[in-house]
């Protein structure tokens, strides 16, 4: 943790783009953007020491609108760029920006294996239940009765349970934000990157545009009436009897992080080379 | 809302400096936001309201740091003004834009943040033991009250839109 100095040598708008956000007015996602940046400053981090990575949608614009290094990455494919910068750049803060199209339905498999790793990185989903940027299919989240054109009368398929799966995977810090409340977001922000190893944080981000039903999480949501836990079972029995609107942290795991030791290779790269001479 | 534990602690007339200017700090910032927001999606009369209200919350952030004289009111701010949970009072609700929204709608947000700076100085009036802080509250409450005036008076020129105005002729659209 920094020193009080440190902290206060940065503002949050230190850590903004020049580039304004082309996100739909009203769109939760402004809120998140706001609570990366109100995060990175309580935490009193150097912007050139954070890499902001994400893989395709609304939400993985993010790193645009951030004065941090930052990679938008392939569709899916976020976090197994974020597990290889973060295993050579251990020295450097990775949060990684996702949506749960993006996340759960083309980057699933990483997903699990990025839980299972445990690598010290934090993984941030925006979660609208819906493709918001290809207008509005379902996503692995969304309701089985909800209605859109390509699935008239819904799709009928039960949603996946991210924060369920993340525990099973091995996630090590799990927690639940809604975009409404920044300066909460932003402190479970703040926790989920100074715990170590794998930490997922769902934030709740309204689609107004495909969803505007969204508008009336503000009324649902609400501080789960339970501390974190460190017993994977009692945090099993509390996820899936969960409704989806208990914020806070609900897990904080403690498995060491992965991190392989970092430095020259033994392998001669010329030998390496021979071999896939054509 | 006042009444809540995320209310931060005034405890001198320093913090309550603190506290007023971060509230109007933070309208500047959120109203300067919307005026972005407004200006990537072409609606220009929007951007113009925003950025005046940006303007006049700076004015009034001006005005208390002249206020604070020597103390550093920016750095006491910083460390003291957190509303918890809930956002700064004069923060504009930012889930209640939308692309088309009419100045009427801009006007509501900013009444209703003027009218959350206006409860929450009230209840510092209410619960300020120093009475250095409790005249300060009270000329806080005034100037907040002055500006529901002026909202509402803004309002009178701009009526309520028609039931259609979100109405789009080309809307996004679900995927056929």
């Amino acid at each position: 943790m920094s020193s009080v100095s440190t902290r206060l040598a940065h503002k949050p708008a230190d850590y903004k783009s020049d580039l304004k956000p082309i996100w739909c007015p009203g769109c939760g996602d402004y809120h998140v953007l706001m609570s990366f940046t109100r995060a990175f400053a309580q935490l009193g981090l150097a912007p050139e020491k954070i890499a902001v990575i994400s893989g395709i949608g609304c939400s993985s614009r993010i790193p645009a609108y951030t004065n941090c290094y930052g990679f938008h990455g392939v569709h899916g494919r976020s976090l197994a760029l974020a597990a290889g910068l973060k295993v050579t750049r251990p020295d450097l803060t990775v949060v990684v920006a996702s949506g749960d199209g993006d996340g759960y339905s083309i980057g699933g498999n990483h997903f699990l294996h990025a839980c299972r790793r445990n690598i010290d990185m934090t993984y941030v989903v925006m979660d609208n239940r819906i493709y918001g940027m290809t207008k509005g299919q379902p996503s692995p989240t969304t309701e089985p009765e909800f209605d859109t054109a390509l699935t008239p009368g819904g799709s009928g398929v039960a949603p996946f349970h991210p924060l369920v799966v993340a525990l099973a995977s091995g996630a090590n810090f799990i927690a639940r934000c809604f975009s409404g409340e920044p300066n909460e977001t932003a402190d479970v922000l703040a926790a989920a990157i100074t715990h170590p190893g794998f930490s997922f944080v769902e934030i709740l981000s309204p689609c107004v545009t495909f969803r505007p039903d969204q508008k009336e999480w503000k009324e649902l949501v609400r501080p789960a009436p339970v501390v974190a836990t460190n017993d994977q079972g009692k945090a099993a029995r509390r996820l899936m009897t969960d409704d989806g609107f208990n914020l806070g942290v609900l897990y904080r795991g403690d498995r060491v992080p992965f991190q392989p030791a970092v430095g020259a290779s033994d392998t001669d790269l010329s030998v390496l080379e021979k071999d896939f001479e054509l | 809302m006042s009444n809540t534990p995320d209310n931060p602690k005034i405890s001198s007339l320093e913090d309550l400096l603190a506290v007023a200017y971060q509230i109007e700090i933070d309208a500047v910032e959120r109203y300067n936001v919307l005026a972005d927001q407004m200006e990537t999606h072409n609606n220009p009369e929007l951007v113009k309201i925003f950025r005046d209200l940006a303007r006049a919350e700076g004015i009034h952030g001006e005005e208390i740091r002249r206020l604070a004289g020597d103390f550093d009111v920016v750095n006491h701010a910083r460390q003291i003004a957190k509303f918890g949970r809930r956002e700064s009072p004069e923060e504009a609700e930012l889930g209640s834009a939308h692309y088309m929204m009419t100045p009427w709608h801009a006007l509501q947000l900013s009444l209703a943040g003027e009218k959350r700076a206006l409860t929450y100085f009230s209840f510092v009036v209410e619960t300020a033991t120093d009475p250095k802080v409790k005249a300060l509250a009270e000329d806080l409450v005034e100037e907040e009250a002055e500006h529901v005036t002026l909202v509402n008076r803004l309002l009178r020129r701009y009526p309520p839109p028609k039931d259609s105005w979100a109405e789009d002729l080309d809307p996004p659209v679900s995927q056929e």
